[in-house]
């Protein structure tokens, strides 16, 4: 029941919302409901401990031969704990944020919540469908309506990509779906359907930008910093902690399984232009003056790396990519908390206009630059095992015989990364204030709880990464192998 | 039974707990309470360090293996420690002259606030923390731990004053420059990991010693360690940071050029000697950057006025004989000279220190003059200093730059030539640096005159301990030539690293190059001497400035790598980004605009909320069949 319950909670709790009238209560009425899935999680964790997953199927439209079939398993593990630790930090942090119609933002929040858990769980392609649109309906509402002052366009640029990329994905599932041998939306049909090369290619294609759009990788990406730039911060963190992790996700659950022949054939040129868009976007990243529109770009970086580790098809790279999914997700949420901070305190976000806040506030200050420097891959930080394994699996990847060049370029990322980052530390935190920052303060208690818990997470998966990895271990292997097993793939590999 | 020396993991721990105390304590401490604790759990480490030391010294070397770092199928990295000769040496110069700059550094601080002067002593700790790390692993990634560790404290030690803006400036260079040969190091991890499987220096170099290694892959893999240390040691290209590093306190720069940080890179390629003995392509290049780097830093010190720019330069000069003498093979001489250098180094930044706290924070020499009368102390120690750095016999850096020179001189005439030059250089700018700041008349205001005084014993004994260790700290390395047996250091340290295989060099030509640079060096100060014992006040001209303005080396890198960078990011970022793929992106959008416009199908014009109720309605149709099923 685990499974149903993840996805049960967030649903039923958020449609309660709506319901309620005093924004106090509404926003406990989430905190509590973030805490009761944050158990259900950590429950499921202990539980599949002792089995490979947890299961649970009911008949849905028999017709369509589409069933109501959800599945915990390590990934989906390690990523619904990340969906079910971001909505309590999120909550706590934001606890002294206003909304106006709160319980609609609280709604549509835990709507979200529940969609992604879906996302994560669909063991059937139109059931994944579905909640991929349950989550980012929500998502467009959360920005259109609580967003900054140009959220009109902005939200319509996101509809533009979301709407296009959910179009190439259902034509893709449907194409797919009528070419599985007994007709079905089974994930284990769709993993046997038998495609031409040529019916693989274009397929991979339409899915694969379905994905890129979310991730999101260069050229698809200019969504992503407006958005971020214009929704609540709330949001944004909704959406770069968890939401484009429902791209990487996709992409290893239902794209290399089921198009294996193609995703290997096309995975020089999805690693090239993963590889452009991670320097594009550091160097872009370097000339941000607005905090939002800086991490954005930084987190365009950051998934580009998890692209092109995904496309390098190595056991060792792959299980970097479940870690780091978490890792990230994790510790962008404590950038933008800071962020959050920043702009609630001084209406502005242009770094160019602050100073000197290490002297006002130094709690905030320390904080910061320790999630700031996980961010860029210190040792003994999470994101260092993540990012050391991803560039290991690059390294030494046997598909592609580009691997030295593609581990170089995005090399150069770890040092612009510590470019723009320190920049923005510098600028920020250092230096004298600014008749802005003369009276600042600092960081209150529910900042501090929420930022504590993640540097406590920051240094536990940093130094004894072993329990996050046994996590991951088995479905790593699985997807790397529906590759590289492959008899037909198996010669061309490069020993 | 296990090993006694498994226990040698109290080694960092110890620092560690300093740096948690110091460091959440800060606001709730005393200014003693806090020095004491920074600077005793480094006595603690250093009674530690004894202790293995002795131990390794009576034959027992341990590879201490603790839990599994990162474990990923085939791939295990163990969080291990490796005790040995080498480690154990470099683990008794980190925390004991560690410990000397900590005690010196109580008393030279004491002005900060006490929550900074935590926050200070707080980062120390865990500088000494990241160098144990780096000399205690067992592999190369506990190495890069501590690798980037140090990069990480020099940042935060250089920044130390958050409020100048310079001084932050100086701190991003050094991390971004670290960062650079960072990368380098980690490739040269994923190549090993490839090759090898794993990263244990054991497994490696004893793939290594069964030659599996291609020719090419051992000098790709050695070229990017060294391009590593290239970074953390100070050598061309990436030496520009190290300079700008004296932003930060004193005894900071001390710590930096002495005991850790920039002695990281030697020990690196000194631990790895198994694999750049197998290259001789990395090692001609690992000679000639060193060499090159020891005299273009030499030039530039000649006509630098800031003290500790000078000793700054000395130090990449230093650090560039070190690097000569591992690509000539001599890797036990460059271990000394790290040595020593630490000694005489620590002492000079350390007098320098004193100088400047005398002076009231200035630090431009031609503000000085005449100081030995008022600071007798610091003026003797620190004389000392620049006799051993200069290399007289019998002081330490004698030996270990004979050492070198010798290794240079078996490899080519014209390595040793250059090596020798360089050599007086060396004496001939800190002689520069001594005489116009301790001899002459005063030329600084009435003001800092009227407060001239010689430093509180917390600082002059530190200055006295470490003038003694200058002194006496190369007898542990004297040639054949001179004593049988009297080389203890390349003994104990053969286990780690194979006897040096030059060709011979008979005594009487060892004779007679150790005469002939002790006579010309000697030559050198009294040169010096007799130019700059009545120092005017003059304006550097002609090749002086190109000197003085350091070869415009940063100029050079700002004009061709940052403001490229700078422009093309500004590029990408206001026309790529805005105008080609947001107007493919926005015609679309007004392609799907105007045909719903025509369409006139969604009358509210809010497409959103459309899709929205449809989704909706799915939602409940789904979920009603799901209830409703049979």
């Amino acid at each position: 029941m685990i499974p149903v319950l993840l996805i049960l909670v967030p649903l039923l709790t958020g449609l309660t919302s709506f319901f309620l009238k005093n924004e106090r209560t509404v926003r406990s009425w989430a905190l509590f409901a973030s805490l009761v899935t944050l158990a259900v999680s950590l429950l499921g964790l202990t539980l599949l401990k002792d089995q490979q997953y947890l299961f649970f199927q009911a008949e849905w439209m028999a017709s369509l031969n589409s069933s109501f079939s959800v599945r915990l398993d390590g990934m989906g593990q390690i990523l619904c704990l990340l969906n079910a630790v971001a909505f309590p930090l999120i909550f706590i942090s934001t606890w002294r944020s206003n909304y106006p119609k709160a319980n609609n933002f609280f709604a549509l929040m835990l709507l979200a919540q529940a969609g992604m858990m879906g996302v994560f769980l669909a063991m059937d392609a139109l059931l994944f469908y579905f909640f991929w649109e349950l989550a980012l309906i929500p998502a467009y509402f959360l920005c259109s309506q609580w967003g900054g002052p140009k959220r009109i366009q902005v939200t319509f640029k996101f509809f533009i990509y979301t709407f296009v990329g959910s179009l190439l994905m259902l034509v893709g599932i449907l194409y797919i779906y009528f070419h599985t041998k007994d007709t079905s939306f089974d994930i284990a049909s769709f993993y046997k359907a038998s495609l031409t090369a040529k019916e693989q290619t274009w397929l991979f294609w339409l899915l694969f930008i379905a994905f890129a759009i979310k991730m999101p990788i260069f050229p698809f990406h200019t969504w992503q910093p407006d958005t971020y730039e214009q929704s609540p911060t709330a949001t944004t963190m909704v959406l770069s902690g968890v939401m484009v992790k429902m791209g990487v996700f996709g992409v290893l659950r239902w794209l290399l399984p089921v198009l294996p022949d193609a995703s290997w054939a096309w995975g020089d040129s999805v690693s090239t232009m993963a590889v452009a868009g991670m320097i594009y976007a550091s160097l872009i990243a370097i000339r941000q003056d607005d905090l939002k529109r800086l991490v954005a770009y930084s987190s365009i970086a950051h998934i580009g790396l998890m692209c092109l580790t995904i496309f390098s098809v190595n056991n060792i790279g792959m299980q970097g990519v479940m870690i780091q999914m978490f890792n990230h997700g994790i510790n962008i949420i404590g950038l933008w908390i800071v962020i959050e901070l920043i702009e609630r305190q001084f209406g502005t976000r242009k770094i160019s206009e602050l100073g000197g806040l290490a002297q006002k506030a130094p709690a905030m200050a320390i904080l910061f630059v320790v999630i700031a420097l996980a961010n860029i891959a210190l040792p003994l930080t999470n994101a260092f095992v993540g990012e050391f394994l991803m560039f290991t699996g690059i390294f030494t990847s046997t598909v592609t015989k580009y691997n030295i060049w593609f581990t170089v370029l995005a090399g150069l990322c770890i040092i612009l990364a510590a470019i723009y980052t320190l920049n923005l530390i510098r600028k920020v935190f250092y230096g004298n204030t600014v008749e802005l920052t003369v009276n600042t303060s600092d960081i209150k208690l529910n900042e501090k709880l929420a930022l504590g818990i993640i540097v406590v997470l920051i240094f536990w998966a940093g130094i004894y990464s072993q329990p996050f990895l046994d996590v991951t271990k088995n479905v790593s292997t699985d997807v790397t192998n529906s590759i590289l097993d492959k008899p037909e793939i198996n010669k061309y590999l490069r020993k | 039974m296990q090993n006694a020396l498994q226990i040698a993991w109290l080694i960092p721990l110890f620092p560690l707990l300093g740096f948690l105390i110091n460091g959440l304590g800060r606001k709730h401490l005393s200014k003693s309470a806090i020095g004491v604790i920074g600077s005793g759990v480094i006595l603690a480490s250093f009674v530690m360090s004894i202790w293995v030391f002795l131990q390794v010294k009576d034959g027992n070397t341990h590879v201490a293996d603790y839990f599994n770092f990162i474990s990923v199928g085939d791939l295990s990295i163990p969080f291990a420690f490796q005790l040995d000769q080498l480690s154990s040496l470099f683990l008794l110069i980190i925390t004991g002259v560690g410990f000397l700059i900590h005690v010196y550094s109580a008393s030279y601080m004491h002005e900060e606030k006490t929550e900074h002067f935590g926050r200070y002593f707080s980062y120390l700790n865990l500088f000494v923390f990241s160098m144990l790390l780096l000399v205690m692993g067992g592999n190369y990634v506990i190495m890069f731990i501590g690798w980037e560790g140090v990069g990480l404290c020099s940042y935060l030690l250089i920044g130390y004053w958050f409020k100048k803006a310079e001084y932050n400036k100086a701190a991003n260079k050094a991390f971004i420059m670290n960062r650079i040969g960072d990368l380098a190091f980690l490739i040269a991890i994923f190549w090993i990991i490839k090759k090898v499987g794993n990263v244990n220096y054991h497994d490696v170099f004893q793939f290594a010693g069964e030659n599996k290694f291609s020719t090419a892959d051992i000098t790709g893999i050695t070229l990017l360690l060294f391009v590593g240390a290239t970074g953390k040691s100070a050598q061309i290209p990436l030496y520009t940071w190290l300079p700008d590093a004296m932003a930060g306190p004193t005894p900071v720069s001390a710590l930096i050029h002495a005991a850790t940080m920039v002695t990281a890179g030697i020990y690196m390629i000194a631990r790895s000697n198994v694999l750049y003995s197998l290259s001789h392509t990395t090692m001609n290049i690992v000679a000639i950057v060193g060499l090159a780097t020891a005299l273009l830093a030499a030039t530039i010190a000649l006509k630098q006025n800031d003290i500790k720019k000078v000793l700054a330069y000395s130090t990449v000069s230093q650090l560039g004989f070190m690097f000569l003498a591992l690509g000539t093979g001599a890797y036990v001489a460059a271990v000394f000279h790290v040595m020593t250098h630490a000694f005489f180094k620590a002492l000079l930044f350390l007098g320098s220190g004193s100088v400047i706290h005398a002076m009231g924070g200035e630090q431009d020499i031609r503000n000085m003059g005449g100081l030995s009368k008022k600071l007798s102390v610091t003026y003797f120690t620190f004389l000392v200093g620049c006799i051993a750095i200069a290399g007289i016999p019998p002081f330490s850096g004698f030996f270990s730059k004979d050492a070198i020179l010798l290794s240079a001189f078996e490899k080519s005439p014209v390595l040793y030539g250059i090596a020798l030059f360089t050599a007086l250089l060396t004496a001939f700018y800190m002689f520069r640096l001594l005489f116009i700041t301790f001899s002459g008349k005063f030329r600084g205001t009435h003001e800092q005159e009227h407060h001239l005084h010689e430093s509180p014993a917390a600082m002059t004994i530190p200055l006295i301990i470490l003038a003694v260790l200058s002194i006496i700290g190369g007898f542990v390395g004297i040639p054949e030539a001179l004593m049988h047996g009297g080389d203890k250091l390349s003994a104990f340290l053969s286990p780690v690293i194979k006897p040096h295989e030059g060709t011979p060099v008979s005594h009487s030509t060892e004779y007679g190059l150790m005469a002939l640079s002790t006579v010309l060096v000697i030559a050198m100060i009294i040169a010096a001497w007799f130019k700059f014992r009545n120092y005017q006040r003059s304006e550097a001209a002609g090749f002086g400035k190109v000197l003085e303005n350091k070869w415009y080396v940063d100029e050079l890198y700002d004009k061709i790598i940052v403001n490229p960078l700078n422009k093309f990011g500004g590029f990408l970022n206001s026309f790529i980004e805005k105008f080609v793929i947001d107007g493919v992106v926005n015609g679309v959008g007004r392609i799907v605009n105007y045909s719903s416009r025509q369409l006139r199908l969604l009358q509210s014009g809010q497409v959103g909320s459309y899709i929205f109720l449809m989704v909706l309605s799915m939602l409940v149709v789904f979920v009603l069949q799901f209830f409703l099923r049979k």
